[in-house]
């Protein structure tokens, strides 16, 4: 039994950091987290997941590497040590959040949480004991999300044949042929690491496209770099009742019309994702629940019950460890009563780190159409970047839409390598409310492929010069 | 997220307002620009209307209550919202300047501006913080920065700032079509731009609606040229180099007056005020085709010789219609003198985007009370300045005038 001013439920991404800025601000913080701190992100998502597309890009390098004068001969690959590892970048980037822990003097709770009375917290650790802990000001829920199969058509997770992202980041060695069924931002990066491995890999979607939530222009642009490589990429695809035997699977699919079994050693289920709201004592304490399942909260993180608070995947979408950091940053200040700037849902950065690599922010066109927005188009092509074409990374383009009477910046999206990194030049444009015109005023080194943003600017404002 | 309700300078002079009625209860449902309620200020009973959506929470000033500008006075929020930050120690009216909210979030409280705009109307905004975007909406939109509550980061005005200023109609989107409307301004005159002030946004607005596009009030004195007489008598006596007419007296002595008085010396131009570091003084002279107002350029630095050979020289031209257009355009201030056609005297149409416009009318020797006590003969001029109020307040033409009467009365100061 002991006291603190703030409890948060969840050593992810926005429970972590909301502890350590709490922790900063001068309260005494707990954080309650049964597995290893990081969450999720940590432990089986963002991070070990990166290092295995690491491992994916080496094999495409390696794979090229006689055009650049590298010819590397009898090159094997070994998924197996890739995932160790993985592992070993993820259990070191957890032990970094417990060394930040003890920095701030942050007490790690080990065990599961459930909301008592008030402001109280009970812990039951591994031994199955129940401490009871209390918050003077208050409780934070970050709880997060977990994978969730389809077991209406017979792909409930059975951890073997049937596997969810985290599975396949502790399997020993790429199966021969995988299905991937969903092809949102998961779904394409284990597309990209188990063909890179060796994998014939088969990824469906039910949407018509790839990236369904990314700009037309983009899903199109990935879609062709993945069937070069060889990944079968079935979109509009309806998946009838799934036959599981011991050593494969096998899925009725209905592609516009065409009828067909497909024989799978491994399915991957990387479609969708259920928020963590099942903790004990949340209805009890008044806490609500939304239409589609995420805890209730109103524009300053708090739920329905006083007190009580919610961040991260919990609390809504977008499930992304960077939404729930902000959250965790933001409801710190609020508790602490500091000045805070609210989070900024419309300015997300969305990034999918396959290769080549998706990076958007703001507006689809699409997204423009539908409102009904004046707006222009600049695309740049990286093809005609220099320093995309030294190294050989010549897919994919910079697509930037403007406002077209304020030069508002309502959307980038970016297909290329390290579109990742260079999307953050719009979202602290956006964020700054510059417009078109002082992204072009801001001179870009040469060569870089931030210069392929500069043109596509330009070419929004019908100046473009190197295309 | 939460709006704070303040008590707003709906008047330029409000310092204080009585909350009269209440027009929502607690927990009715409003949208931003509905009224809230309804505040006497010093002049008249006015509205308060909401700047955010929401619910009202709380009232917490009680009808009949009298509070300063900037007192919180209620607070908007979503129904379920906790706003118990923000209403905690303010629930009774405290005179002051609200102090930095709680929750920053809320948006536009204009009275904030508003209240230190009343306060001290002459001082010229500091930097105004905004962010590209929103400059560039201001811009177009001809919204005043100065007047806009910045939302963002550190007071920093951004995007939806804007929007609701737009929202809100009020002044600044109501001078947009008179900003387009108007005139180019003199090419290469030295001039600082001024944004308007919100005190000065309301004048021009409130003025306007009652007055037609150009809000004018005249302010007539009656000046003794004694002095300017016996002055010119001596000159003339010097030679023919040194004679000089009384509307050449008048003319260098309104243009030294006008380097005393830039605030009379500018332009109106919409969204700010253009005051000039020169005089282009415009002279109105008749012509049989009609009336033409040629230019005496940096009228400030002539001397009374030079004003009195190249005024002569523009009516001449004029009426001989061989004025070239630069001639005839790009005045700061202007002056009419009907005075040899014997008018006692007259009101003059400011000539725009100038905001003032002097009316000379006849001099005529007058029967006056002498300092003994007595009666004296004297002889007087009466003049005329036609003000735009949107620039020029009462006193601002009045002490213009008293100068030009020290000057006029004492014609020796113009040697100074």
């Amino acid at each position: 039994m002991a006291q603190f001013d703030v409890i948060y439920l969840g050593g992810g991404p926005a429970g972590y950091v909301g502890a350590l800025r709490s922790a900063q601000l001068g309260h005494s913080v707990a954080v309650v987290e049964r597995e290893g701190l990081g969450g999720t992100c940590v432990l089986w998502g963002c991070i070990p997941a990166k290092a295995l597309l690491e491992a994916a890009s080496i094999v495409q390098k390696v794979a090229k590497g006689a055009e650049f004068g590298v010819k590397a001969e009898k090159v094997t690959l070994d998924y197996g040590v890739a995932m160790k590892r993985s592992r070993a970048v993820s259990a070191q980037n957890s032990k970094g959040v417990e060394f930040l822990f003890k920095k701030n003097k942050i007490t790690w709770l080990k065990g599961t949480g459930a909301l008592g009375a008030g402001k109280a917290v009970n812990v039951t650790g591994a031994d199955g004991k129940t401490e009871t802990h209390t918050a003077t000001k208050a409780v934070v829920i970050a709880t997060g999300s977990r994978v969730k199969g389809l077991p209406q058509i017979g792909l409930g997770i059975n951890k073997t044949t049937i596997i969810s992202s985290d599975e396949a980041l502790m399997l020993d060695k790429a199966p021969a042929t995988m299905a991937i069924i969903g092809a949102g931002a998961v779904g394409c990066e284990f597309a990209d690491v188990f063909n890179a491995f060796g994998s014939k890999v088969t990824l469906l979607e039910v949407m018509p496209r790839i990236l369904p939530i990314e700009d037309e222009d983009c899903s199109a642009e990935l879609a062709k770099a993945f069937k070069k490589r060889g990944i079968e990429v079935i979109t509009g695809a309806k998946l009838g009742t799934v036959k599981t035997t011991k050593t494969g699977v096998t899925i009725p699919v209905d592609a516009g019309g065409a009828q067909k079994e497909m024989q799978f050693d491994v399915v991957l289920v990387a479609a969708g994702r259920a928020p963590n709201i099942d903790v004990p004592g949340l209805k009890e304490a008044g806490v609500q629940i939304t239409e589609r399942g995420f805890i209730r909260i109103n524009a300053l993180l708090e739920t329905t019950a006083k007190g009580i608070y919610a961040i991260g995947d919990v609390a809504g979408p977008p499930m992304l460890a960077h939404k729930g950091s902000r959250e965790g940053h933001v409801v710190a200040d609020i508790i602490g009563g500091q000045k805070h700037h609210p989070v900024n849902y419309g300015n997300i950065p969305s990034a999918t780190y396959c290769h080549p690599e998706v990076a958007s922010i703001g507006l689809t066109e699409a997204q423009c159409k539908e409102k009904g927005l004046k707006y222009k188009i600049g695309k740049f092509p990286f093809s005609a970047n220099g320093r995309a074409r030294t190294s050989g990374e010549t897919e994919g383009f910079v697509k930037v839409i403007r406002d077209e009477t304020y030069g508002e910046i309502l959307g980038a999206h970016i297909v290329g390598a390290h579109a990742t990194e260079l999307i953050h030049e719009i979202a602290v444009a956006r964020e700054n409310e510059y417009t078109v015109e002082e992204i072009d005023l801001a001179i870009h080194a040469h060569p870089t492929l931030s210069e392929a943003i500069a043109e596509a600017v330009l070419d929004s404002m019908g100046k473009m010069l190197h295309a | 997220m939460a709006t704070k309700v303040f008590m707003e300078a709906l008047s330029p002079t409000m310092e204080e307002g009585r909350l009269v009625k209440w027009n929502k209860n607690e927990g009715d449902a409003v949208k931003s620009g509905e009224i809230l309620a309804e505040v006497e200020t010093d002049k008249a009973v006015m509205e308060l209307v909401a700047r955010g959506d929401g619910v009202l929470r709380k009232r917490l000033v009680a009808e009949g209550t009298t509070a300063a500008v900037g007192t919180l006075v209620g607070v908007i929020a979503a129904a379920d919202e906790d706003i118990a930050a923000l209403v905690s120690g303010a629930s009774v009216p405290v005179p002051a300047v609200p102090a930095v909210p709680a929750v920053p979030a809320a948006p536009a409280a204009p009275a904030t501006s508003a209240a230190s705009a009343a306060a001290a109307p002459a001082v010229p905004a500091g930097r105004v913080i905004a962010s590209p975007l929103a400059r560039r909406l201001a811009g177009d939109e001809g919204v005043s920065l100065s007047g806009v509550h910045g939302s963002g980061p550190g007071g920093r005005i951004v995007k939806r700032d804007i929007e609701a200023a737009l929202a809100g109609g009020g002044a600044a989107a109501a001078s947009a079509p008179a900003a387009r409307s108007i005139p180019a301004a003199v090419p290469g005159a030295p001039f600082r731009d001024e944004s308007l002030t919100q005190i000065r946004k309301t004048i021009a607005r409130r003025l306007a609606e009652s007055i037609g596009p150009i809000p004018t009030f005249y302010l007539t004195a009656e000046f003794d040229l004694a002095r300017a007489a016996e002055m010119r008598t001596a000159a003339a006596e010097l030679g023919e180099a040194f004679k000089f007419s009384f509307n050449d007296l008048i003319l260098k002595a309104t243009a030294t007056a006008l380097t005393q008085h830039p605030e009379v010396n500018a332009h109106w131009l919409g969204d700010r005020i253009r005051y000039f570091n020169t005089v282009h003084l415009g002279m109105a002279v008749a012509t049989d085709d009609g009336l033409i107002v040629p230019v005496i350029f940096d009228a400030q630095t002539k001397r009374m010789s030079e004003i009195s050979v190249e005024s002569k020289t523009l009516a001449k031209r004029a009426r001989e219609r061989k004025l070239r257009p630069e001639e005839f355009t790009g005045s700061t201030f202007s002056v009419s003198n009907l005075g040899m056609m014997q008018i006692d005297q007259f009101t003059a149409i400011i000539n725009p985007p100038e905001v003032g416009i002097l009316a000379i009318g006849a001099i005529e020797d007058r029967v006056v009370v002498g300092a003994d006590g007595g009666f004296a003969v004297r002889k007087k001029l009466r003049v005329t300045m036609s003000c735009d109020h949107r620039v020029i307040d009462g006193a601002v033409g009045a002490k213009f005038l008293q100068t030009l009467r020290r000057l006029i009365e004492n014609p020796l100061l113009l040697v100074f």
